[in-house]
């Protein structure tokens, strides 16, 4: 079969790999149809991730056709078409009990601070990701979800991280009706937070980012403010100055390890790689909000260290609310709102790309070119 | 909560505040307590461990299923069991693992003209992509890298001339 292959910083090709093989009762095998790049594969594709290896096949945003199930497979049966989540997740450990999906403990050997992912490094689990013509997933009496008659491909394969991390992002801020909501980022996480800040009853939703095409987009899109950053001093003072002084009652970081913003950051965090990325939005999320307000963090760092300004957060009595989205819990919540129209997701796509063209689909996505916001994966052996 | 307020009965005052509405990760987690049993739930069918997997040392065990795609191998798989004697909170496991992954391009490379396949960097660079749609950078990346490969030949061969004289 064709997967994508990483080689090293910057260097990505499409190879012939062996089929994936049921290796555990609960496994299945699913043909991709459709998988995205998310912007957190950028930190991988850029070499910030610990323990990504030579060989390994990324994507975490896939959906497809069940094509062989294992002997305790309950949930899919074969003919499926499914929504996987990007968690693997078991569903009977203490934590997915507590229907926090995104950080089971029976999905990663190599490290107890992550949950299992498809094609996100070693730290992850090791598993081969999406961005494939197949794909072995685990734990399929928990994940995948069969895609609801009638639903565009385009939407379905958008529940399965974007729309879920931007929809948790906002209810991590604990948003209130009539709270100011800044979120850090118009990728495509940001935006969908942005959009889902509304449905938690916020009262003016600010977003930032340095990209106009993006800027333009998340305004129409999420009905919100949009500024961009490097044409204000400082965004932590514009802030200050549109709140009445006070700050932002909930800021989200949606940008992770390659924000850009602050020299220091950049240097330290993406050339030296002396921290875990550059943490630019949370710093400028931390010193944003108000006293007594919330940050929501969905942006992904690597797993060392970050300069932030903690002392802030004990300052100012901030509450500090972060995860990997948790997709299980939330994609019933999200078919709904796509099925309602309170939320189009396939809007985001602006890019579809064959598999085989692998390599240029990460340089546009990474060099945010030909006014690209999501870019869509199509394999051969897609067939829809 | 009444079993742990007899377990805690000798604290005086434990527990009289306790509000569990107050928590501030609702609605992000079902509480269950279900974690405060430890390491007790009934475990999915181990996946057979027919590859090396290295796992991390503050977990006993190997998780119920992983992923075994690319095991560790030579200089750089030797680097990241190094690093796994080490837990996620050490830099003795991060940046040996950091080394490993810059290690295994090389060997990459190796392993690629081993079979006989010379990488086409700028393929796997989406080079292609750039030339479409951001020939302005290319163009100015190759002008820098020229002028700069320019002057340091003109460095050398005017101090060559130097010595001549």
């Amino acid at each position: 079969m064709l997967a994508m292959e990483y080689r090293g910083p910057q260097r990505v090709r499409i190879t012939e790999k062996p089929m994936p093989e049921i290796k555990h009762p609960e496994d299945t095998i699913v043909r991709v149809v459709r998988s995205c790049i998310c912007g957190s594969d950028l930190h991988l594709y850029n070499g910030n991730v610990p323990d990504t290896r030579v060989g390994e096949t990324f994507g975490h945003e896939f959906i497809g056709v069940v094509e062989e199930v294992g002997t305790e497979v309950t949930k899919v049966k074969v003919g499926d078409r499914v929504i996987v989540p990007f968690n693997i997740a078991c569903g009977k450990c203490a934590f997915c009990k507590q229907e926090l999906y995104g950080n089971c403990h029976e999905a990663a050997p190599q490290a107890t601070a992550a949950g299992g992912i498809f094609g996100y490094s070693h730290i992850t689990g090791g598993y081969a990701g999406g961005q494939a013509e197949y794909v072995r997933v685990p734990y399929s009496n928990v994940g995948p979800t069969v895609i609801p008659e009638g639903m565009d491909l385009d939407d379905a394969v958008m529940l399965t991280d974007v729309v879920p991390t931007g929809y948790q992002a906002a209810e991590m801020g604990g948003i209130q009706p009539g709270d100011t909501v800044v979120v850090f980022g118009a990728g495509p996480v940001g935006i969908m937070a942005a959009k889902c800040a509304w449905l938690f009853g916020a009262g003016r939703v600010i977003v930032f980012d340095r990209e106009e095409y993006r800027l333009e987009f998340v305004r129409n899109y999420a009905q919100c403010e949009a500024y961009n950053f490097e044409s204000i001093e400082d965004p932590v003072v514009f802030v200050k100055r549109t709140t009445d002084s006070l700050g932002a009652d909930v800021c989200i970081d949606c940008v992770g390890a390659e924000a850009a913003g602050s020299a220091m950051q950049t240097i330290t965090g993406r050339k030296l790689l002396l921290q875990a990325g550059s943490a630019t939005a949370l710093h400028w999320a931390i010193n944003s909000v108000k006293k007594g307000g919330i940050v929501s963090i969905v942006g992904v760092y690597g797993p060392t260290d970050n300069l932030v300004p903690i002392g802030n957060v004990v300052n100012k009595g901030i509450t500090i609310r972060a995860n990997q989205a948790s997709v299980p819990r939330l994609l019933p919540r999200m078919i709904e709102h796509v099925q309602n129209g309170v939320i189009n997701p396939k809007a985001l796509l602006t890019h579809r790309i064959p598999l085989e063209e692998i390599a240029d689909g990460y340089r546009i996505f990474a060099d945010k070119l030909d006014n690209c916001i999501k870019p869509v994966l199509i394999p051969p052996s897609a067939g829809m | 909560m009444e079993d742990l307020a007899k377990k805690f009965e000798h604290i005086k005052g434990w527990g009289i505040d306790a509000d569990p509405k107050n928590d501030p990760t609702y609605p992000m987690k079902k509480r269950t307590n279900a974690e405060h049993a430890g390491y007790t739930w009934d475990r999915p069918t181990q996946q057979p461990i027919d590859v090396e997997v290295l796992h991390s040392n503050e977990r006993p065990n190997i998780t119920a299923v992983f992923g075994g795609t690319v095991p560790p191998s030579g200089l750089s798989g030797k680097l990241r069991r190094y690093a796994f004697q080490y837990g996620e909170s050490s830099y003795g496991h991060w940046l040996p693992l950091l080394l490993a992954d810059r290690v295994n391009v090389v060997e990459g490379i190796i392993d690629d003209l081993k079979k006989g396949h010379v990488p086409n960097i700028f393929a796997e660079r989406g080079m292609k992509a750039s030339w479409k749609h951001d020939r302005s950078t290319i163009m100015k990346k190759a002008a820098i890298g020229i002028f700069a490969i320019a002057a340091i030949a003109a460095w050398k061969l005017g101090k060559k001339s130097g010595e001549r004289d």
